[in-house]
């Protein structure tokens, strides 16, 4: 696994989008976007609803597999050298190197610890399981609040509860990046300060590419920013120079809150 | 203004003719979805009528643990317990045979195949359910029991082996459809949830739909036997109508609906002993059909509750 992680010498970016076209059918969602991630980082991706920051997002473990009318029309998807949609990649792989929390929380109907050593089992983990839910669990700072009730419901924690417990799960395949489609849009301010906190210790460990409506989660806990608009790359840079001296007209007007 | 009073009346008639309209129609809606109300309460209360008759003259003891029935040739002898279980190995045995083939072809036309082929083999597959099941029985006559057979030379020309396979396609659109919409029903965030794990299509369907749809599969199973031990006509037809206190399925077995066949379209006397019989058999069937259709509603209920 450290191996795979330092072959990038060549190539800084953990994730890469090279000219990248997206469509449904006929219809474009996202066209020619380049963009570069830096591992340890994390990067928001803002822009108002259907700019196509999520379908793009889901192109980095290919889950958008599951949508007969995607295409990908031009470009290249890559995770540090390999190219995700190579004709040779299985998409399994990728999936254990790229891990995703998805905008509702969505704890399989089993128990808490069943949640996190499911993925692990069918992919061949060969360690000690308890240990696996109790880091994984720790990490996603949720072990205080459930060390007592592992083997109870997942569903019957809390929205916050459940979205940290789906983050413990993608934790505990050990992945390289973590990717967070609106994490925080089904929980209450408080469970979304947790998950922000939470995000900026996983950085060390994790690069995270997180989908986000609220830019002020986007100006609080990213390192860079990018803004799309109507399925293009309006602007890309530090989180700072975005929000205190955006280039580009699009992009102040939105973080202005003059349309979005 | 004598205009706009003459208006306003017209509009005050025209309106209460519209509400003896509505209220007519609104009756005559009611009254229709009442029928099936008052039918099914009919039905009971000629079931209990006719049966109290029957449990007069015979013990409701003797009836349920009777080990022998024969209820036409003197000496009579009214034990249900042959019927119940020739109903029980014809509707069993078609479950063990449907229900793997039904959850395959589910699991199947729920992950796997493309939504043209789902598009033309789900109706297919409903189609079944639209065959008259007296054709299931001359089918199960003249193909399944010659193929059984030649297999097993013992096999009797009315055997319940033959019985329980033609059953079993008949069960097979009923388990299929419904195990189909359980797994359907499965939220596709919880697909998704599976598959960012880096789980394959199998892992994914073994591993999450299936326990998520549990319930509903139960369900339909239930159902799947609850129509198994109702029918009459193929049955009746395959298995023949010797009761057989026996669980050899390639001998002849009388069923409970087999039996109700044969004594209602034979020349048995009304108001005789062997006549009431067969409302006694009838109130128990319904009773087990009832009771698994009320179980699988609750499970269904559940499974409604757990995606809310």
């Amino acid at each position: 696994m450290s191996d795979l992680n330092q072959n990038s010498n060549a190539n800084q970016s953990v994730l890469s989008a090279l000219d990248v076209s997206l469509a449904y059918d006929q219809r474009t969602i996202v066209k020619n976007v380049t963009l570069n991630l830096d591992p340890n980082s994390i990067t928001s991706l803002i822009g108002p609803s259907g700019c196509g920051k999520s379908t793009l997002l889901r192109t980095f473990n290919r889950m958008n597999d599951f949508i007969p009318a995607f295409r990908k029309t031009s470009g290249f998807i890559k995770y540090r050298n390999l190219d995700i949609y190579g004709d040779d990649v299985d998409p399994v792989f990728i999936r254990r190197r790229v891990g995703m929390v998805f905008q509702k929380p969505n704890p399989f109907p089993s128990s808490i610890a069943k949640n996190i050593t499911w993925g692990p089992s069918i992919n061949g983990f060969q360690g000690d399981f308890d240990e696996l839910v109790e880091i994984s669990l720790k990490r996603a700072a949720l072990w205080d609040e459930v060390k007592d009730k592992l083997h109870s419901s997942g569903l019957a924690l809390s929205g916050g509860q459940q979205q940290r417990l789906c983050i413990a799960r993608a934790i505990a395949m050990d992945p390289d990046v973590i990717l967070m489609d609106e994490p925080c849009s089904a929980l209450d301010p408080a469970s979304t300060a947790k998950i922000e906190e939470l995000m900026s210790e996983l950085k060390e460990r994790y690069s995270i590419l997180i989908v986000t409506h609220n830019m002020q989660q986007a100006a609080r806990a990213s390192d860079h920013t990018a803004l799309m608009y109507h399925g293009e790359l309006v602007e890309f840079g530090s989180t700072r120079q975005i929000f205190n001296s955006p280039k580009n007209k699009v992009t102040e007007d939105y973080i202005m809150g003059r349309f979005g | 203004m004598s205009n706009l009073r003459t208006a306003n009346i017209e509009a005050k008639d025209a309106r209460i003719k519209v509400r003896w309209i509505e209220f007519t129609i609104v009756r005559s809606l009611m009254i229709c979805a009442l029928i099936s109300v008052v039918t099914t309460l009919a039905i009971v209360v000629i079931l209990a009528k006719e049966s109290s008759g029957f449990f007069q003259e015979v013990s409701i003891y003797s009836f349920l643990a009777g080990l022998e029935w024969n209820p036409l040739i003197e000496p009579r002898q009214f034990g249900v317990i042959p019927l119940v279980l020739g109903t029980l190995l014809v509707s069993v045995g078609a479950c063990i045979i449907a229900i793997p083939i039904g959850l395959g072809t589910a699991i199947y036309l729920s992950e796997y195949a493309s939504q043209k082929t789902r598009q033309w083999l789900k109706p297919t597959i409903e189609l079944l359910a639209g065959v008259p099941s007296v054709v299931f029985g001359y089918f199960a006559v003249t193909s399944i029991t010659p193929l059984l057979q030649s297999v097993f030379p013992s096999t009797e020309i009315f055997n319940a082996a033959s019985a329980a396979i033609v059953l079993s396609f008949m069960v097979l659109p009923t388990i299929t459809s419904l195990s189909d919409d359980a797994l359907s029903a499965v939220p596709r965030s919880l697909r998704e949830g599976g598959y960012a794990l880096a789980a394959t299509k199998r892992e994914v369907s073994l591993g999450i739909l299936l326990p998520a749809a549990t319930s509903g599969i139960l369900a339909a199973c239930i159902l799947g036997f609850s129509r198994a031990i109702g029918e009459t006509m193929a049955v009746a037809l395959a298995a023949g109508s010797t009761p057989n206190l026996s669980l050899n399925p390639l001998q002849s077995a009388q069923t409970m609906t087999g039996y109700i066949v044969q004594v209602s379209m034979g020349d048995t006397p009304h108001g005789s002993v062997e006549y009431q019989s067969i409302f006694a058999v009838a109130a128990l069937l319904f009773l087990m059909t009832f009771s698994l259709n009320v179980f699988s509603q609750s499970i269904l209920k559940r499974l409604q509750k757990s995606y809310d």
